[in-house]
């Protein structure tokens, strides 16, 4: 198929480049960018094109890539296939998604890694790059076969909620991983401080609710951060919440230690009085927090501690948020509306256009190691349009993904994913 | 006219100055039903009231059915052991199940914070918060305040100091916010482990010296201290807790000669409190509890739709 995308404004920070280009896709590659001034000389002519897309106004960007997103397949399909979840990936305007292992069973197996792929690859829609457990069956008690899961087209390591609690093992995986310049992905958080079921503090008071300090997650950045210091191996903190986490890995990346760190929107954009009338689709893990950390990661992200965007994406079937909070599962969805909460920093004047990209799509990919996506001839046609001034509101209904978890139904947004390409494909 | 528009009574936060005012009226003009001989009234006739306690409860529970009996309610009790949440049903689906039959209020006790306002949003029936979790008591603090009253004569400028585990406690919560909310000043002590972050945004005072606490209170409120806190590390041993919080009678009359005890109850005589002092001519612990019966009254009677006015004829 070959397209044409005219009158959008290229923002591309792996090239420095934010003007306007009409750009030429053939098949999967992108034949040419050209800037508009010199379109007398297609690649190919208006005959030969069988799409045109007018992004009057619009931005293109190289193709999203959300490094956190939990899928359900296999094990828990009634909230999530990899199937809706790619298709949920692909409306956020996502051409790439890291799947993590806490799955039925948890993907520990090669075999495991190769079917969430192949599955994803049936479909032709959004990638999915799987992250495989630390330690078999996430039981924190020994380490995964992670030569083999690499080979298999695994991208990281992590045992996400079920963090490794055995500082020995933690600096064994590292050290192993860094054999092969292998990422390890930690969820911190220290599970004995962490048995309450929102944020402590004064809203957490008032409730009647057991509160999570904000120290059950940076006492784990630290130590993780040290393990790092003392193996080399590359971590990346996954979703920041805290102040003192931002803190700990600023002085991390000041020491020049390989450690790099995302966050999600619901963190930049909601505090813990979310959770005040005892709404489940304000509950989730790390928790909301306060104004101040709020603040904190909204700066982290502005000055380059938060390297990634990611959105946390962690369906759940209406019969596990429709309880009462303490009996609610964790989690929200978000890969519907990470690109219009994460415009807001744009808005905001926190992030420019550029830096907003390289959260998006370039960093995530640096540290992923997966092949940086450029709007370039020659390039995979993985593009992504976003139209920064549309508003609109909010309709869960509407969404792609199975689930429906998400505080922010019927919010007003500014800025709208109109257009997601993958491999010289329309995906939305 | 003095009609009670509230559907719910789900916490103090959310009942006005106004409305606490009358359901205190209205609790001490029904107090007497319960003093005569025949202690029943024909009032509500007809209306029905589940009681739904998902939590082991003597006094509260015993308190409703009295209340409800002597105003002529039909009454039906769920317990967590004999309902079918035990077979897995969903609260929701429990409530919704009740739903169907009708009844007017649902007093409902929860182990977890906010499970009476979660089935308030799904129910067309009034709800009484009964206790939930660490949350609230709001029919606890009305028949507290109605006692405070009773005994002091007013609760604006009145000195109330609650000592205990306060981090556990939805009496203290409720407590805290009730009391403030008609002009008392709230003291709350205990060791650090048991005062929660953030509790003086409720508007209480925080001390951690029981001399503090106790010395120019008008009701000191002692509230039960929960052996199985000590898992978590709250407190080192009931004799620790006992030597540096406990009140015993000399050590009440050394540091104020006038202040009234109350204690939201059960009591463990000899940690929190020495039965000396529970059994002392200044406790109102046992006021608290006749009380309570009145509040309830008053509170049944008002969410069906009764007038103070309507009665005191």
């Amino acid at each position: 198929m070959r397209i044409r995308i005219e009158n959008g404004t290229v923002v591309d920070p792996s090239q420095n480049l934010d003007a306007k280009r009409t750009i030429y896709i053939d098949g999967k590659k992108i034949k040419d960018v050209l800037e508009p001034e010199d379109i007398s000389n297609p690649p190919f002519s208006a005959d030969e094109t069988d799409y045109v897309y007018n992004a009057e106004g619009q931005i293109i960007c190289p193709g999203f890539l959300d490094m956190h997103v939990h899928f359900r397949d296999p094990g828990q399909e009634y909230k999530e296939t990899i199937e809706t979840g790619c298709k949920a990936a692909a409306h956020g305007g996502f051409t790439d998604v890291c799947c993590m292992p806490n799955t039925v069973p948890v993907n520990d197996q090669p075999e495991i890694t190769k079917y969430m792929i192949e599955k994803a690859r049936a479909l032709g829609g959004t990638r999915v790059h799987p992250v495989a457990t630390i330690s078999p069956g996430s039981n924190g008690k020994a380490l995964t076969e992670m030569g083999l899961l690499l080979q298999a087209g695994a991208c990281a390591f992590s045992d996400d909620g079920y963090p490794v609690t055995d500082a020995q093992l933690m600096r064994r995986a590292m050290e192993y991983a860094r054999s092969f310049d292998a990422l390890i992905i930690s969820h911190c958080e220290e599970m004995r401080l962490a048995s309450g079921v929102m944020n402590e503090g004064i809203i957490s008071t008032r409730m009647g609710l057991a509160g999570i300090p904000n120290a059950a997650e940076s006492i784990m950045v630290m130590r993780d951060i040290a393990l790092c210091e003392l193996t080399g191996a590359r971590l990346h903190i996954a979703h920041v919440s805290t102040a003192q986490s931002v803190e700990a890995i600023r002085r991390a990346k000041e020491k020049g230690l390989p450690v790099t760190a995302e966050t999600a929107p619901h963190y930049f954009t909601l505090t813990d009085s979310a959770v005040l009338e005892y709404d489940t689709n304000a509950k989730m893990n790390p928790p909301l927090r306060s104004e101040k950390d709020r603040e904190a990661i909204r700066k982290g992200l502005a000055d380059g501690v938060i390297d990634a965007i990611a959105t946390d994406h962690a369906p759940h079937a209406e019969l596990e948020k429709k309880v009462p909070f303490d009996l609610a599962a964790n989690g929200i969805i978000g890969l519907e509306t990470s690109v219009s909460l994460s415009m807001s920093l744009v808005h905001d004047g926190i992030l420019t256009f550029s830096q907003f990209v390289e959260k998006m799509s370039l960093n995530p990919s640096k540290i992923l190691k997966i092949t940086p996506k450029m709007v370039a001839s020659g390039q995979a046609a993985d593009i992504t349009i976003i139209d920064p001034s549309k508003a609109y509101s909010v309709s869960s209904k509407s969404f792609q993904s199975k689930s429906r978890n998400t505080p922010f139904d019927g919010w007003s947004c500014r800025g709208k994913v109109m257009r997601t390409i993958a491999d010289g494909k329309i995906i939305y | 006219m003095n009609r009670f528009h509230k559907k719910h009574i789900l916490d103090m936060a959310s009942l006005s100055v106004d409305e606490i005012e009358l359901i205190l009226n209205t609790a001490t003009a029904l107090k007497e039903i319960s003093e005569r001989p025949i202690k029943k009234v024909p009032t509500l006739r007809g209306k029905s009231i589940v009681h739904f306690f998902h939590e082991p409860s003597t006094r509260t529970r015993t308190s409703f059915e009295i209340a409800a009996k002597r105003m002529s309610a039909d009454t039906f009790s769920i317990s967590a052991s004999t309902s079918s949440m035990t077979k897995g049903e969903t609260l929701l689906d429990t409530v919704t199940n009740l739903q169907a039959m009708n009844p007017d209020i649902i007093v409902m006790r929860h182990s977890v914070s906010g499970a009476p306002h979660f089935v308030a949003k799904h129910l067309n029936a009034s709800v009484i918060n009964a206790g939930d979790g660490m949350h609230a008591h709001p029919t606890q603090c009305l028949l507290d305040l109605m006692t405070a009253k009773e005994a002091v004569g007013k609760i604006k400028g009145l000195k109330l100091s609650i000592i205990g585990d306060i981090f556990h406690s939805r009496v203290a919560r409720s407590n805290i916010v009730g009391f403030v909310k008609m002009g008392a000043t709230v003291t709350v002590a205990g060791p650090c482990t048991m005062i929660p972050p953030g509790i003086d945004s409720l508007g209480a005072q925080v001390t951690h010296s029981l001399e503090e606490a106790i010395s120019g209170a008008d009701i000191i409120m002692t509230l039960r201290i929960q052996k199985e806190r000590q898992n978590n590390f709250f407190f080192p041993s009931e004799r620790e807790y006992a030597s540096l919080f406990g009140l015993s009678y000399d050590r009440l009359k050394a540091m104020n000669k006038n202040a009234f005890i109350m204690h939201p109850g059960p009591i463990n005589r000899g940690v929190e409190l020495s039965s000396d002092v529970a059994d002392c001519p200044e406790s109102l612990i046992l006021k608290q509890v006749a009380n309570g019966v009145a509040i309830r009254m008053a509170l049944i009677y008002l969410l069906m739709g009764g007038t103070r006015d309507a009665h005191s004829n």
